[in-house]
């Protein structure tokens, strides 16, 4: 009786074998698992559990789960919130912009006329990026410091009689300090786009009697456009969220919104309003960041 | 010799351009050590004395000592475990074609854009709940997390120059799929698992913004000089401390980056 339930399971065994081995994708599938799973979990847990508690509320010490949209409400009428969010973004627009300017140059440059070691180049590029972030920003506020190394510098060779106090503790400051700090994230993205151009495009402008900068903008810049568009989406995103900065360089004009969100995680102790400004600041920079997207892929159709 | 284009002449302007860019990069971050031997508690100009006190007072500063001690047993494991995910993750990316392999690289990628702080908090809000009390085991958490998409890209670039047909001469002479890997695969790519392990440790060994969420009484070394950075008379000893690891981390992650690289030149018909 009990034989032909066997020889059936043996017959889907041996046809789930087949399609195992047979399946490229089912392999690949099962040997990424362990890394998806982890990594799916991990971010979709968290993020949950955060979107959840954006709609809880905060009652001294015990946290009040029923649904409300307080927070989210408190954060568009609250003042401060919009202002610091919109600084945030101002900040990191520009930290964008002008880390993409002066990494371009330098990314062309490995990129067309480093011809041996390139290697060392790339890693002398991006070897700051790996070391401790914490001591970056802080040897900038040694080194903008109203004391600090410029200002005694300048003093002590007789340049200026007073401390220039623009340096430090100014969105200036933070701006400087950000685009040190992520040039990185600039140069590769726009390396890589540079060096995947074929050589014999630019050969045959040139033979077509386009000059450099001609050849440069009608050639090298549009196919290198998706370098920057990377690039300056790389600094952007995580740059919004920087507290370290601010805080060490920043000073009261310098202050972003993850310093609010981080003082709801601390001083204040109103998780709940925390994760709903987390949740506004990450709805925001996304929405700018798809916009963004679909604008400069427009803009390249219309260039291609 | 091809004959030379404008493209291929050299540039002076631009190099003197990407000179100063490395200056840029370099400098300021050369001012720690420089003002580390400064017999003064101020970093101000001109220097005072040479001195090697600041060293000396770290020597001898035994939360210090714990700190680090922290920090490293951290770093072993968040490297050991991004990059045994890492492997799993690259080797499946690189050797089978699959349907949806974009956005499943882009989810695995994805810890690397997200503002640092909205990953340290989500977790933090998580592990409260859950009832997890903060610990190291907390921070090791989140540091695999921002490690894995650095291990990953590592070892793809590393994987991606790997002959298949390599392994499957080994298959066709018998070896289980285990043996081919551990006798094939691993010798060709361990300079990239060896990248990646010292790659991740330094990430983690730097990291701040997610120990600083999740870790409690024991400090890693970072957020340990974060709470230095309140006393003005500390910051000579932060100084040197921070001195020591840039110079660490430098030397560590130059190491990484060149097995990586000069692994993937070595593989005929890749690099340049």
């Amino acid at each position: 009786m009990t034989a032909p339930p066997v020889k059936l399971h043996k017959s889907w065994n041996s046809r789930l074998r087949a399609l195992f081995i047979r399946s490229e994708a089912v392999r690949g599938y099962t040997l990424l698992s362990p890394t998806l799973i982890v990594m799916a979990f991990a971010m979709c847990a968290p993020f949950a559990i955060l979107v959840t508690m954006s709609f809880w509320t905060q009652h001294a010490f015990e946290i009040d789960t029923a649904f409300t949209l307080r927070n989210y409400q408190a954060a568009i009428d609250g003042p401060i919130y919009k202002a610091l969010l919109i600084r945030s973004l101002w900040i990191s627009g520009t930290c964008a912009i002008v880390t993409v300017l002066v990494s371009y140059p330098m990314a062309y440059y490995v990129a067309f006329h480093v011809h041996r070691r390139k290697l060392v180049w790339i890693i002398l590029m991006t070897l700051p990026f790996w070391t401790s972030y914490l001591l970056r920003v802080f040897s900038w506020k040694v080194i903008l410091g109203y004391n600090g190394a410029i200002n005694s510098g300048l003093k002590s060779l007789g340049l200026i009689e007073q401390p220039l106090e623009f340096l430090l503790y100014s969105p200036t400051a933070v701006v400087i300090t950000l685009a040190h700090a992520w040039a990185a994230f600039a140069i590769l993205p726009i390396y890589v786009s540079l060096e995947k151009i074929d050589r014999s495009l630019l050969e045959a402008a040139a033979d077509l009697g386009d000059g450099p900068v001609v050849s440069f903008l009608r050639v090298t810049l549009p196919l290198s456009l998706p370098g920057v568009i990377a690039a300056s989406l790389l600094i952007f995103i995580p740059t919004v969220g920087d507290y370290i900065t601010p805080t060490l360089v920043g000073g009261p004009d310098g202050i972003m919104i993850a310093n609010m969100i981080q003082v709801q995680f601390g001083r204040v102790n109103d998780w709940p309003m925390g994760a709903a400004l987390a949740v506004c600041m990450m709805v925001v920079v996304a929405l700018i960041s798809l916009i963004y997207i679909w604008v400069t892929r427009k803009m390249t159709e219309r260039i291609a | 010799m091809k004959s030379a284009t404008y493209v291929e002449r050299s540039n002076r302007p631009l190099r003197t351009y990407a000179m100063l860019f490395l200056a840029f990069l370099y400098v300021p971050v050369l001012f720690l050590p420089l003002f580390s031997f400064n017999d003064s508690l101020y970093v101000t100009f001109p220097l005072k004395a040479f001195t090697t006190k600041w060293y000396a007072q770290m020597l001898a500063n035994e939360p210090m000592h714990a700190a680090l001690m922290n920090s490293i047993r951290v770093g072993a494991a968040s490297a050991l475990f991004a990059t045994i995910l890492g492997v799993f993750g690259a080797k499946a990316v690189t050797r089978y074609r699959m349907p949806g392999r974009k956005p499943v690289v882009f989810t695995i990628m994805l810890p690397l854009v997200i503002p640092g702080i909205i990953m340290g908090v989500a977790l933090l809000i998580l592990m409260s709940r859950l009832g997890i009390p903060l610990s190291l085991y907390t921070v090791t958490l989140g540091h695999v997390l921002i490690c894995v998409p650095f291990s990953m890209a590592t070892l793809i670039a590393r994987f991606e120059g790997f002959d298949k047909s390599m392994e499957e001469a080994a298959a066709d002479l018998g070896d289980n799929a285990w043996w081919a890997f551990w006798r094939v695969t691993f010798p060709i790519v361990f300079p990239g698992i060896l990248a990646s392990l010292l790659l991740c440790f330094t990430i983690s060994f730097d990291e701040f913004i997610m120990a600083f969420f999740l870790s409690s009484t024991e400090p890693t070394l970072p957020i340990y000089i974060w709470g230095q950075l309140r006393f003005p008379q500390k910051l000579p000893g932060v100084i040197a401390l921070g001195s020591v690891i840039l110079v660490v981390s430098f030397v560590v992650v130059f190491v990484s980056q060149w097995l990586r690289g000069r692994g993937v030149a070595q593989i005929p018909g890749e690099g340049r």
